[in-house]
């Protein structure tokens, strides 16, 4: 066939373009659905509570992904600063997914538990006054705001329409306990999805405020549970290798 | 612009080309100059002024949409509208479809950046407008394409011009990626949860994010390109054959190149190895585009001393061949180990942002503008002057960046004599501030550039208008006197 057919012809040229564009996303995403070894078979990780899931959409709605990744790569600095590199399995239930692109702060794919809690919330209610030389924005109205949990339940079952396992039927509820564990699965529970915010943030108290839900209680409970989910001891090592 | 009923109608819709160029100016504007402010944010962040909508977090979609979209966006409309008039010697098709695209889009990009600056946003970089605006958006892009589609088939010429094809591969190209990367389930008017998540979220992200360079950001100002650089040299475009080959390669193989941003993390080795291959392999028709730009103007070289327009258009094909060198140089996963994270991606981005898209738009409209307002352009001088404001705003940009960047990345892996950790990360921060006050500087001179531009546009605009209400008045007085 000569060119010239297809550049004067604008049907041809139409579905043409169509085909060579569609190739390269078609052989290099598709497989990622189906192939079994794209996401490591690892205990431990779970969907989010209800008030870290809040706290997630704050993340997303602050924009904290422009600054910070949640990808630590597999080089020796990375696992000196941060810790193991990170698993597909440990972003599997976040939508969207979070691991940014660049890092003008620090990666926080493991912060969890290495700060207090109150390191937490006086770090984002005045970064400067823990490190002074750091960069990064104030974020004092995460205090002052309630935190709007009034549609949580709805939320979460927009994520269980994308697939993550929040239960809604007692069948789904009962799946869950054997996944995860009674305790777990409770939180998981859209029915009581209210509830067990109220009762996470009133037993864990991440803002350091009694009696009051606050944006930042949210978020604390976010970043603490960040990079904790999986119990890397039980690993051997090089077992997660055969997966990349 | 009323039509004065004495003189004829336009052969062709220039009025909406008008208006397109007028906006994307308008937007590239306050597009760039968020851009300072965000870069002063990075270096004095006491301007964050602990006001929600002004944090840096909220403020760079807003950089980022009105630039790309906005100011980039726009400036495509106006010379998609305008090329393929010409081009195909038709009229364009469907004149309420076409204006629909002008105020949809318009409006889309305004209160899309609203929206980021009250908190809404998808996390998803360079797709951060929530639900409705994506469907939005659909639908005035869809409108696009079907008037651009209908005036190419109403052509008079049995040939499609090859600056068509590189529109036509953009807006096919763009409304797929769109598509599939907004795929989401919404919670209330704007919240919503992406379809896919972790590995699989971030492949479809970066496949979009990638081709929204290649084809956004590349293809179609190649198109841009190859009417503009052949128009403005009086010549044709340098050889019809390599235009073939580099179009069809350029389309096929970016659609690969996109897991190059996803290098060491949890994607799967097979596609990050599979994305560093096609991103080497991308150099070649990139670089086939820099040729044939540049060596239109083989013969005709002194034009680069006689015709500030031109030393828009070569420069923005001169940086272009630099940042698709650099590109595929940074895909290669070791370099990319460096690299990633850092702020020498960020220079990279600018080098073909500033470099490549906005001069060869520059140089575009400097073009247009004398034709569109028929009259002569207000000031060479000025062109001149915001050349190099530009040139060397770009300069201090991507060499900051590069300090930068590669500094930073140098520190995080250096290990003292015991093997410890030689720099903790707020070491790179404090080492970041100096070439982030340079950062600053750069984006202001690029500004100054473009409100000299604009300053230039008005005035060419006001001359316009004083001519045609001279001829009015001429026209009037010899009615009167016959």
């Amino acid at each position: 066939m000569r060119h010239e057919h297809i550049e004067t012809n604008s049907a041809l040229m139409l579905l043409l373009i169509l085909v060579v564009i569609s190739i390269g996303g078609l052989v290099e995403i598709v497989p990622l659905f189906y192939i079994n070894e794209t996401i490591e078979k690892v205990d431990g990780v779970r969907p989010y509570t209800p008030l870290e899931s809040r706290g997630r959409d704050i993340y997303v709605r602050e924009g904290c992904y422009l600054c910070h990744s949640q990808q630590i790569r597999p080089f020796r600095d990375e696992w000196l600063r941060y810790g193991h590199y990170s698993l597909a399995a440990e972003s599997q239930y976040d939508h969207p997914f979070q691991w940014g692109s660049r890092r003008t702060g620090p990666d926080l794919a493991r912060v969890g538990g290495k700060y207090s809690n109150q390191w937490q919330v006086q770090h984002l209610k005045d970064p400067q006054s823990v490190v002074p030389q750091s960069i990064m924005p104030r974020y004092p109205w995460l205090l002052d705001n309630d935190l709007d949990y009034s549609d949580v339940a709805d939320r979460l079952r927009a994520q269980r329409a994308v697939g993550v396992p929040y239960s809604l039927t007692q069948q789904e509820y009962e799946a869950n306990i054997a996944k995860f564990g009674k305790e777990i699965a409770d939180q998981l529970d859209i029915n009581q999805a209210q509830d067990s915010l109220l009762k996470q943030a009133r037993e864990k108290n991440f803002d350091g405020i009694p009696n009051k839900v606050t944006e930042m209680e949210a978020l604390v409970a976010y970043l603490q549970v960040l990079g904790t989910m999986v119990d890397f001891t039980k690993y051997d090592e090089g077992y997660f290798a055969q997966f990349r | 612009m009323a039509q004065s009923s004495a003189l004829p109608v336009e052969q062709y819709n220039f009025d909406i080309v008008r208006r397109f160029m007028i906006v994307s100016m308008v937007y590239g504007i306050i597009g760039m100059s968020v851009g300072v402010y965000i870069a002063c944010e990075l270096a004095w962040p006491f301007l964050n002024f602990d006001i929600p909508a002004l944090t840096f977090g909220r403020l760079r979609p807003v950089h980022t949409s009105l630039v790309i979209f906005g100011f980039g966006g726009s400036a495509l409309f106006a010379t998609a509208y305008y090329i393929v008039q010409r081009t195909c010697q038709a009229r364009l098709a469907f004149p309420w479809l076409a204006e629909f695209t002008f105020w949809g889009w318009t409006a889309g990009v305004a209160l899309g950046v609203i929206t980021y600056m009250a908190g809404f946003s998808q996390g998803r970089e360079y797709a951060e407008f929530e639900w409705p605006l994506d469907i939005a958006i659909t639908l005035v892009w869809v409108a696009y394409i079907v008037v651009y589609v209908e005036t190419l088939r109403r052509r008079t010429q049995p040939h499609i011009y090859v600056a068509n094809w590189f529109f036509l591969a953009f807006l096919l190209a763009v409304a797929l990626l769109h598509i599939f990367n907004n795929l989401a389930v919404p919670s209330g008017l704007l919240k919503s949860y992406s379809l896919f998540a972790g590995v699989q979220d971030a492949m479809t992200q970066w496949w979009y994010g990638h081709n929204a360079v290649g084809f956004f950001l590349t293809a179609a100002f190649l198109g841009m390109m190859y009417y503009f650089v052949p128009k403005q040299a009086g010549r044709p475009v340098y050889s019809y054959r390599l235009s073939i080959i580099h179009f069809w390669a350029l389309i096929f193989l970016y659609m690969w190149a996109g897991g190059h941003h996803l290098h060491w993390t949890a994607l799967p080795d097979w596609v990050s190895s599979l994305s560093a291959t096609f991103s080497i392999l991308l150099l070649m028709p990139s670089w086939g585009g820099m040729i044939n730009g540049i060596m239109t103007l083989s013969g005709a070289w002194d034009k680069l001393r006689s015709d500030p327009i031109m030393l828009f258009l070569i420069t923005s094909l001169s940086f272009y061949g630099m940042s698709t060198f650099e590109g595929p140089l940074m895909s290669l996963k070791s370099v990319n180990a460096l690299s990633h994270y850092t702020d020498w991606t960020i220079g990279h981005v600018h080098s073909g942002a500033l470099g490549w898209v906005a001069l060869v738009s520059f140089g575009s409209f400097y073009h247009l503008m004398p034709r569109l307002y028929e009259t002569k352009l207000y000031s060479q001088t000025l062109v001149y002057v915001h050349f190099w404001l530009a040139t060397i705003g770009i300069v201090l940009y991507i060499t900051s960046m590069w300090v930068a960047g590669i500094g930073q990345g140098l520190m995080l892996r250096s290990f003292d004599d015991y093997g410890n950790l030689a720099y903790t990360f707020i070491e790179t921060v404090e080492f970041m501030h100096t070439p982030y006050v340079w950062r600053a500087l750069g984006g202001a001179f690029f500004v100054a550039g473009v409100l000299v531009m604009a300053y230039n546009m008005v005035m060419t605009v006001r001359a316009s208008q004083r001519e045609r209400a001279a001829l009015e008045a001429k026209l009037a007085a010899k009615l009167a006197k016959a």
